[in-house]
Formats: structure tokens, sequence, C-alpha cells
């Protein structure tokens, strides 16, 4: 058993560029459209919870806060919000399946997802695979 | 030649005594083996000696279930752990496992008993395995689950694989308590420190192992416990038989085809035969196979070439697939890239190397 990670994002810098006529925002899609997508969203995780492979998923919110180390006794450093940061991670799911293969079947199960005009919206999801803790038994 | 044989005894002459019987145990199995291919098959089906246990195993390893659905039927049906447990071990949720459990259970009822056969027994120990390897999460100890299920196997199957695979598990799981050092890093088998290795254990899996060889019915993991016990027997890296390691992994080769044991037998070449036999039998070794950067690595170190070595360590942690792994190889890799006249603190690698080849 492997675990993955699926990654959505809102925004990237880098990776491949999403097909032409799919990357409208989510803000210009009609209220039945984001309705759609978003039970499309639930009906996913429902049926990794099915098939026992379900882990987690969580959204976050777009905007975020640089923080850092002060120094010794000094409060932390903050820095942002940046509303035009290039990459934005949107949220995730973590599954755990039988193969690589399954993962990636999954991914583009999910990257189906309805957008404008019920059309799939062949979005671009990173499939991360997590490290373990420990090593299997030396030989 | 089954029989006769007396468990290994204490001290040194019977160290000797016991390398040199596994070894003629495989010289002997390798000859048998090429003569009388056919005769090499395993014995009648299990089910006719089966109870209860050994039928509820083979069910819960059914060819249709994928492993990871084999492992949580089992862990569930035979080894009565509950949901919560497996899915606690396994680190998912409660629901997400309660529905492998029941996935599993309708595929199993779906297709029906079917016969079983010699070959479920091998699905079995493969699940049973893969229980083991998975260690320790939480509240339950997966692989002295594993151990206990295999226990129960051998009792109502008389398979020397069996056999052998529990000789495995008891072997690894001698070594358990030297695996990690204090502060949860990974300690590699050569720097273990072996008076934390449980004797009685390794006792128990060589008398185990002796009769199970004897049978001449060699196995994968009859192999892999005949090398595990070499190691075992060792009272240091330096005193390992590798020699006789590296006819055992010609043997799991011959056996599985696999190219991780081509790996591991390219490493222990490295050490019978000095580390350019080790480099030369690894570029046989195809790309991508886990752990052969990190193979790579360790034999360019004891060939003498730190700046390479260094740099594949590099290359190894960023392809390790867990964290202990990557750790211990970042700090191979900075350990060699330490300026000279600064040894780093606690690593005696460098130098114990050093003396074995002089």
């Amino acid at each position: 058993m492997a675990r993955y990670l699926l990654l959505k994002h809102y925004r990237r810098s880098s990776g491949p560029d999403p097909l032409p006529g799919t990357d409208v925002p989510m803000d210009r899609w009609t209220e039945q459209e984001v309705a759609d997508h978003l039970r499309f969203m639930d009906a996913f995780a429902d049926r990794l919870r099915e098939r026992g492979e379900f882990v987690d998923g969580q959204a976050l919110a777009p905007e975020g806060t640089f923080v850092r180390h002060g120094g010794e006794g000094k409060p932390p450093v903050t820095d942002g919000p940046f509303a035009e940061t290039k990459d934005l991670i949107a949220g995730w799911m973590v599954i755990d399946v039988d193969t690589e293969e399954r993962a990636y079947a999954a991914a583009a199960e999910l990257s189906a997802a309805p957008g404008p005009g019920g059309e799939p919206i062949y979005e671009w999801l990173e499939v991360r695979p997590f490290l373990g803790q420990e090593p299997p038994t030396d030989a | 030649m089954a029989g006769g044989y007396a468990v290994r005894p204490a001290g040194m002459a019977g160290h000797r005594l016991w390398r040199r019987w596994l070894d003629h145990v495989r010289s002997e199995t390798a000859r048998h083996r090429r003569e009388q291919a056919d005769l090499d098959q395993p014995a009648p089906g299990p089910t006719e000696q089966a109870d209860d246990t050994l039928l509820l195993l083979v069910l819960c390893c059914h060819p249709s279930l994928s492993p990871a659905s084999a492992v949580a039927l089992t862990l569930r049906a035979v080894g009565g752990l509950t949901t919560r447990q497996v899915a606690a071990a396994y680190l998912v949720p409660e629901a997400t496992m309660a529905q492998r459990i029941n996935r599993a259970r309708r595929t199993i009822a779906d297709q029906g008993l079917g016969a079983g056969s010699a070959r479920d027994l091998g699905r079995v120990l493969r699940v049973l395995y893969l229980i083991f390897n998975e260690g320790y999460h939480g509240e339950v100890d997966l692989a002295a689950e594993a151990i206990r299920l295999a226990r129960q196997l051998t009792t109502a199957a008389d398979d020397p694989e069996a056999i052998g695979l529990l000789a495995l598990m008891l072997l690894h799981h001698a070594r358990r308590a030297s695996r990690f050092a204090q502060d949860g890093s990974l300690v590699t088998l050569e720097d273990q420190d072996r008076s934390l290795w449980d004797t009685a254990l390794i006792a128990e899996a060589v008398e185990l192992l002796q009769p199970a060889l004897a049978t001449d019915r060699l196995g994968e993991f009859q192999a892999q416990a005949a090398i595990a016990a070499l190691h075992a027997d060792a009272p240091s890296a330096q005193e390992t038989d590798w020699p006789q390691i590296v006819g055992w992994y010609d043997e799991l080769h011959a056996l599985t085809g696999s190219p991780v044991v081509a790996l591991n037998r390219a490493v222990a070449r490295g050490q019978a035969d000095g580390p350019k036999a080790g480099l030369r039998a690894l570029a046989a070794v195809p790309d991508g196979i886990p752990r052969r950067t990190a193979a790579q690595a360790f034999l360019h170190e004891r060939a003498g070439e730190p700046a390479r070595a260094a740099e594949l360590y590099g290359r190894a942690a960023r392809e390790a697939s867990n964290t202990a792994e990557r750790d211990h190889l970042v700090r191979q890799a900075a350990r060699l890239r330490q300026p000279a006249g600064q040894p780093s603190a606690g690593t005696s690698t460098v130098s114990r190397v050093e003396e074995a080849d002089g």
C-alpha cells in the first residue's frame, strides 16, 4: 500500500500549462456550475472512502502569512499576505492505494471534475508519494 | 542428510560447524535442483492437513484480493484485531479501514471458496511477510503479530517455506533493538551493537531452519533465512561469512530472478571479493531498483573514492522512500564531505573499513 498526496493548485509558477480554455477562474462560473463542481468533489471523496482508500482531504484559504524566527527572545517576524503570490495551493487529498497507477487513475478522475458548461476542467493535479518512516527490515 | 544435526552450540567451534553445514546444504540443494527439478515441486496441497486457521488464512489471502486488502482482512479475521486497531496500525481513518475489510469480505463471498493449493500457501506467506515488514505503529506490534500468525501457520501446515518465513522473521526480530539509535536514527547492520541481538530468538530460528533446509525443498524464504542466520552468526561485520552469503544470494537469485536480490548480491560480492567486484556485479542491476544508488555509494566509498561516494549518497537520499533511510544517507554524504582532520563524532565506519582492508 502506498500513500499519495493529490495536490490542487489555485495558481502555479511552474509545471505544465493548463489546457486552452480550461483556466476560467471559479468566481466566473455560474452558481449551478460551482454547485455541480463541489458536489462532484464530495462524491469523489465518498468513492474513495467506499474503496477504502481515503485518508484525508482539506482545503486551504487562499491567503497566508510568511513567518520566521525573529531571534532569541524576540517575537516572530511576519510578512505578507502577498496577493500576487504565483504559487498557491488550494487544497489536497491524501489517498492510500495499492499502486502508483491507481493513484494516477484517482487523480485523473478528480481532474475530470465539471467546470463551465458542465465540461471536465482537465485540471493538472500534482501527485506526490509520501515518504514512509522506516525502511523494511534489512537483509 | 536429515536428522543428526545438533542445534548450533555456543562458541566459535559451533559457529564454524553451523556455517559449514549451511554451506553443505546449499551445494547439495543446488545440485539436487539441477538434477531433479521435477522432484522439487512443492509438496501436496496443505489443505490435506489443514485446520481452521490454515483455511482461514488461505481464504483471507484470496487471489482476487489486493495485498493491502488481504493484509487488512487477515489481521481482522485471523489476528482478531479490531478494525480500529488495524486502521491505527496502517494510519488510515477507521471508516476507510472498515470499508477495505468489508469490500474484501464481499469479494471473497462473490468469488467463492475455491480449492486450496500449495500456491495459496505462497500467497499467505507473502501477506504475513508484508504484515511483518510494516513494523510498529501505535498500540499494535505488527511484527509480533505476523510472527504469531506464522507460528500458527507452521503448526497447521508442515511446509519448509512456512518454517523458513518464521525463521526469517525471528532472525530479523532478534535484531530489532539494535536497528535504531537512541535518537531514532537508523543503524545499519554493519554498525549495529550485536550484544543487543536476542540470542534466544536466533537460536530458535536456527533450530527451525535446520530441518526445513534438510527437506531439500528450498524456497526463497528459507534462502533469505539462511542469509539472515549467517549475519546473526557473525560476531562482527568483518567476521561475516561473506563468500557463503554470496552463495546463498546466487541460490535466491536462481529461485526468484529478482533484481532486488541481484542488488543485495552485488553488495555481498563487494564484501566478499572487494568493492571493484561489487561494482562490476552492480553494473548488471537495472537502474531504478530501490537502494541501487545507495549501494553504489557504499561500494565507491569502500573503493576509496569519497568524493564520488558523497555525491552518490546525496542522490540516494533524494531517491529514498522513507525518512529514516533518507536521513541516514544525508549523514553519510555529510560525513564524507567533512574536511580532512575533522572526523565527525560517532562515526567509525571509515576507520573500521580501513582496518578491514589493511
